[in-house]
């Protein structure tokens, strides 16, 4: 093996630990933390692949947009910490069915493909081509506005739902 | 020695020289800090150790050390534990991407005056900077007390309402530059032979103020607003725990200083600089000392702001002004220049 080989499996052993970890964790701070955990080392895995940009908007967006709002969120309700609860309602076994359909229904779609190994890209400059490639009307010019206007639209439906009515005023 | 063996020494190197520079320049902005503030308001400052008070910061150091280490009853061990570290490494790593002199060849041997050239350096600026915010959350929530509660709560608001504002005002030079690497961008103000704040005088404005506040510092800081907060987030520590905020704070206060210099004051640039490169070092920190000196002064000068009038100057002003600065600098890049 060689060294990439082994700091890949590191990083990949280390990424689908803290997974397990976030739903296994008894307390939510804790849980939330080890999906920043997660998100890290998905962002290392990307480092690995020469892809920096898309490792730093991770690291940027994931860590320290998203999940900062998660602990926010968290961060209001201490009472968590106090008395877990138990974790399990009465759904358990009808999600744990759903859980093995899903992963049958990934398998299924991901075991047949014959992926392409890994091979050393040029990355000199991926930043402007990955710029250029989403305005590009041959490219991902459609698929990036509607990604926009999805974005818009969940914006503006926050601020509507979070405007107070006229009988709070 | 292979290639790769000089690549790590002389990363290594480098780190290491970085962290101690930033660890003794913490020492001395305190110090820095308590003596241009006196002069402010007609006082002498620290006088009583060393000569003109310089030992001041080691003493303070062995006092920090030496006080009693308390930890609230309720409060959540691991993260009371974690918080400072969080809050200090990335004040450490941040600088990792900034050059602070041009390359120079010496018997043939390259010397780069940075640790590690990125070419999404601007990025790594924000998401590293984002990182922080995670101290303040984390220091909030486990030292399991309502004046720290309040702190981290209002904080961590502040801080992510004004990243917004802080990473659209670093579009700029990155539109001027075509160029996401800081190296680019210092090159691209020495080929235009002009300051990018000469250029961008709004978004220069707009990045110091909202680093002010991504800082916490005067006139957005919070957590000092005793009569309100006491002391906000990091309430309830104590000793060396409590030293390590303090040294995140000022170090970050270097960084972001850093920052301000590289993409809007020409980094390292100023006469000479290509003939002889290791005077970048002081062109660089001579902007960076002033840029200190700046905020030390609006600290001294400035009354806080109130919590809701932050707020509204960061959503209202702030990021709308940022917004159109980005859009009216494409336009004119676009179909002007």
């Amino acid at each position: 093996m060689t060294a990439s080989q082994i700091i890949f499996l590191i990083v990949a052993v280390l990424a689908i630990g803290s997974a397990i970890a976030v739903v296994t964790a008894q307390n939510l701070i804790r849980a939330a933390l080890w999906l920043i955990a997660v998100f890290f080392w998905v962002a290392g895995i990307f480092g690995m692949l020469n892809a920096d940009f898309i490792a730093v908007t991770q690291v940027m967006l994931y860590i320290g947009g998203i999940a900062v709002l998660i602990l926010f969120a968290v961060m209001l309700t201490r009472k968590v910490m106090h008395e877990p609860g138990s974790r399990y309602n009465d759904n358990l076994w009808l999600s744990a069915l759903l859980a093995v359909l899903v992963l049958a229904g990934i398998l299924a779609v991901v075991l047949p493909v014959a992926w392409p190994t890994l091979q050393t890209a040029d990355v000199s400059g991926n930043v402007r081509a990955l710029g250029l490639a989403f305005v590009d009307k041959n490219q991902y010019l459609l698929p990036f506005e509607i990604a926009s206007i999805l974005l818009i639209a969940a914006l503006v439906g926050a601020v509507a739902i979070a405007l107070p009515t006229k009988e709070q005023l | 020695m292979n290639e790769v063996t000089v690549i790590i020494i002389d990363a290594a190197i480098k780190a290491a020289v970085m962290a101690l520079v930033l660890l003794t320049g913490f020492a001395y902005m305190t110090y820095a800090e308590r003596k241009v503030i006196a002069g402010i308001q007609v006082r002498r400052g620290p006088n009583r150790i060393g000569p003109l008070g310089l030992l001041q910061p080691a003493a303070d150091g062995v006092k920090l050390f030496l006080k009693e280490d308390m930890m609230p009853t309720g409060a959540d061990k691991l993260m009371f534990n974690l918080a400072p570290i969080i809050t200090s490494i990335p004040a450490l790593v941040i600088m990792a991407v900034i050059p602070v002199a041009p390359d120079w060849i010496v018997n043939g041997y390259t010397v780069r005056f940075v640790v590690a050239d990125l070419n999404v350096g601007v990025l790594y600026l924000l998401a590293i900077g984002s990182i922080a915010v995670y101290g303040i959350v984390l220091a909030g929530w486990a030292s399991d007390s309502k004046y720290s509660m309040m702190g981290g709560l209002r904080s961590t608001a502040q801080v992510i309402s004004y990243e917004l504002a802080f990473g659209l005002s670093m579009v700029g030079p990155m539109l001027l530059a075509q160029s996401m690497s800081l190296r680019d961008i210092v090159h691209a103000q020495e080929a235009r032979g002009i300051w990018f704040m000469f250029l961008q005088p709004i978004g220069f404005l707009l990045f110091f103020i909202t680093g002010l506040a991504e800082l916490n510092r005067a006139p957005f800081d919070m957590p000092e607003a005793e009569q309100e907060l006491t002391a906000g987030y990091f309430t309830e520590y104590s000793s060396m725990r409590f030293g390590m905020f303090f040294m995140a704070e000022y170090i970050k206060m270097i960084a972001v200083s850093g920052m301000v210099v590289t993409l809007y004051m020409g980094g390292y640039l100023g006469p000479f600089v290509n003939q002889f490169p290791p005077l970048g070092i002081a062109y660089f920190s001579a902007k960076v000392f002033f840029l200190l000196f700046t905020m030390i002064w609006i600290r001294g000068t400035l009354p806080r702001l109130r919590y809701d009038q932050l707020m509204s100057f960061g959503w209202k002003f702030a990021l709308p002004v940022a917004m159109l600065n980005v859009l009216a600098t494409a336009i004119v890049l676009v179909y002007v220049m």
